[in-house]
């Protein structure tokens, strides 16, 4: 574990960087709420608004005896090997964010897992948006500039409740050695709105993960966003995975997916269980250059009246595009990035604008560097 | 302005257009008719730089230069300008986004050139994206407003518009062709494809040009032209022992 990083603003130069980039706000500046661990160490916990509170799991089990009722409910134990080992853990590490009845967070509360040195590092995290309340997350992950190997083992259970809205955007920020295996699931109360928007443009050895909302609540909402670049060597196993198992429940799954070499597996799986419910996957993807991109879209109706439809084209940037941008005076190169970076502009509605800008700075990152 | 001599084009293996020659100078507007797949669209296209066409014999000479071999940018920058028949779809790309690049230091323009077209409600839409024929055709004219090309090719601007619509883009191109500047003094330039004849009505052209089979069959007096084609069809074009 590195010595002397109590904070984020510990960091290198080039770390806080790679932090930066991932959404993180160093110095805190607009933010409702701080969790900062470095390999298996919380170095940091702030909350900075009233009606949010953030504890260590330790702190929060231990406090909360309820909490219990929350823990290892939406992903269970014996899931997989991943969930298995982090639930043997006889030291959890992890966060508990608890949004109280009817509080509203106008800035998010960032959390941030760095990889330093550890070769695993895992957290299980319990995120709660009680009554009425709305509660903005920004995840960053990332490793530090000098780690080149390890594992990340994520196990992230979302309680949205009963007209309260979660939204969650986690953007990566890993190295080419680095495999990352996200266990998430969220359980959506009567009128909950659960937004899970994901963004990676950077190198990654291997990431799978297939986040499950189970629509529980009438007229609950989820909606996926996935933003993926993959480089060469990179292998990508992305899902997402909702069940409508409420009258009036909608999800929505959107995929924007670029390879310039890597693979991609994109899934996405709508299960319509009970009337009056809708769900819609959209995957688009770009080959830039030879790659896999493979969408495997899934839709199963159990009743009358689910209406689900699923979308999904994968290809290149036609010709006729370029050339008409050229006609406009653009070079080839910009006509190209200018269509790219339209691509993956993906407007979430419901995102509170810094979070979008978020999204936004790191496409314009992945930009730069020439996707 | 424009100079295109002895052109020959091949789309594959097969020649699409045959011996062009063609003199388009500082401030005149010329209209190019012919039947469908006639190869004007494909001209145009040649004379801009697109792909997928090959020119093998011949010049396309713009302000002095031969471009014949210049990507299709440079020549934009050159100050040619096109206005598609049917532009593509750029899902994501925003109109606004867009005249932000192509502007430079003419950002100014693009709010007035924008309501001027009632176009100033688009600017976050996607190109061309659930645009009706009305709105993709100015759309096309306010990019190449903010563009200011010297030499404008028009293909087909009043194709799919309603007579209201017609009028204001026709006004638009008017304005891009500098129709409101004395002749002695105008310096921009046009070549526009028509198969209507309606947008003669705001632009005032200097010659036509009749294609048949990827070829010239005849050149004169626009109106002559289409009062011609109008009451004959492309048949006495054909049989036109002038050629």
């Amino acid at each position: 574990m590195p010595e002397g990083i109590e904070r984020m603003e510990d960091l290198s130069p080039r770390d806080k960087e790679r932090l930066t980039q991932t959404g993180l706000e160093v110095g805190m500046k607009n933010r409702s709420g701080s969790f900062f661990q470095v390999d298996q160490e919380i170095r940091q916990i702030a909350a900075l608004e009233e009606g949010i509170e953030v504890l260590s799991i330790q702190e929060a089990l231990a406090k909360y005896r309820w909490l219990e009722d929350y823990s290892w409910k939406l992903v269970k134990k014996e899931k997989d090997q991943y969930t298995r080992f982090v639930a043997d853990q006889p030291d959890p590490r992890g966060f508990v964010v608890i949004a109280k009845k009817g509080s509203r967070t106008v800035f998010p509360l960032q959390t941030c897992l760095f990889l330093a040195k550890t070769p695993v590092q895992h957290v299980h995290n319990i995120i709660i948006a009680e009554e009425g309340a709305e509660l903005h997350l920004i995840s960053g992950c990332a490793s530090a500039s000098y780690t080149k190997t390890g594992s990340h083992i994520g196990v992230s259970e979302f309680y949205v409740g009963r007209n309260a809205r979660i939204t969650t955007t986690m953007i990566h920020n890993w190295g080419d050695e680095i495999s990352v295996f996200p266990r998430s699931a969220a359980r959506v109360e009567e009128n909950g709105v659960f937004l899970s928007n994901y963004v990676c443009m950077q190198p990654v050895r291997k990431i799978q993960m297939s986040p499950v909302a189970d629509l529980a609540g009438k007229n609950s909402v989820a909606r996926f966003s996935s933003i993926v670049v993959c480089t060469s060597g990179s292998h990508m196993d992305l899902g997402s995975v909702a069940q409508l198992s409420a009258e009036g429940a909608s999800a929505e799954l959107v995929t924007r997916a670029i390879t310039t070499g890597g693979t991609i597996i994109s899934r996405g799986m709508i299960e319509g269980k009970t009337r009056h419910t809708k769900g819609h996957i959209e995957c688009k993807g770009l080959i830039l250059k030879d790659g896999i991109i493979h969408a495997i879209p899934e839709i199963k109706g159990d009743v009358v009246d689910t209406e689900l439809s699923h979308e999904a084209a994968v290809g290149k940037i036609a010709k006729d595009e370029i050339e008409y941008l050229m006609s406009r005076g653009l070079d080839e190169e910009v006509a190209t990035s200018t269509i790219i970076r339209g691509f993956l502009d993906v407007k979430i509605a419901g995102l509170p604008e810094s979070l979008q800008n978020q999204i936004d700075a790191a496409i314009d990152s992945a930009e730069k560097s020439g996707f | 302005m424009l100079k295109i001599e002895d052109l020959h084009v091949k789309i594959g293996e097969r020649e699409v257009l045959h011996d062009i020659n063609l003199h388009i100078k500082e401030g005149e507007t010329h209209v190019l008719m012919g039947p469908n797949g006639s190869g004007k669209t494909t001209l145009l296209r040649a004379i801009m730089g697109f792909g997928g066409l090959d020119v093998t014999e011949g010049q396309i000479i713009f302000k002095g230069r031969d471009v014949t071999r210049l990507p299709i940018q440079e020549r934009a920058k050159l100050g040619m300008g096109m206005l598609f028949q049917r532009p593509p779809t750029i899902a994501g790309l925003k109109l606004g986004k867009l005249l932000a690049v192509t502007s430079g230091d003419r950002a100014g323009m693009v709010t007035e050139y924008s309501r001027f077209l009632h176009m100033d409600t688009f600017m976050d839409r996607a190109i061309n994206l659930g645009f009706s024929g009305g709105e993709i055709k100015r759309s096309e004219v306010l990019q190449l407003m903010v563009q200011q090309p010297d030499f404008v090719m028009l293909d087909e601007p009043e194709s799919g518009v309603d007579l209201e619509n017609i009028s204001l883009i026709g006004t638009a191109i008017a304005r891009l062709l500098e129709k409101d500047v004395h002749i002695v003094n105008r310096k921009k330039s046009g070549l526009v494809i028509t198969h209507t004849g309606y947008i003669l009505d705001y632009l005032d052209a200097d010659y036509g040009h009749v294609m048949c089979d990827g070829a010239f069959r005849c050149h004169g007096n626009p109106r002559e032209i289409l009062r011609v084609i109008k009451t004959s069809g492309y048949k006495e074009c054909l049989a036109c022992q002038k050629v």
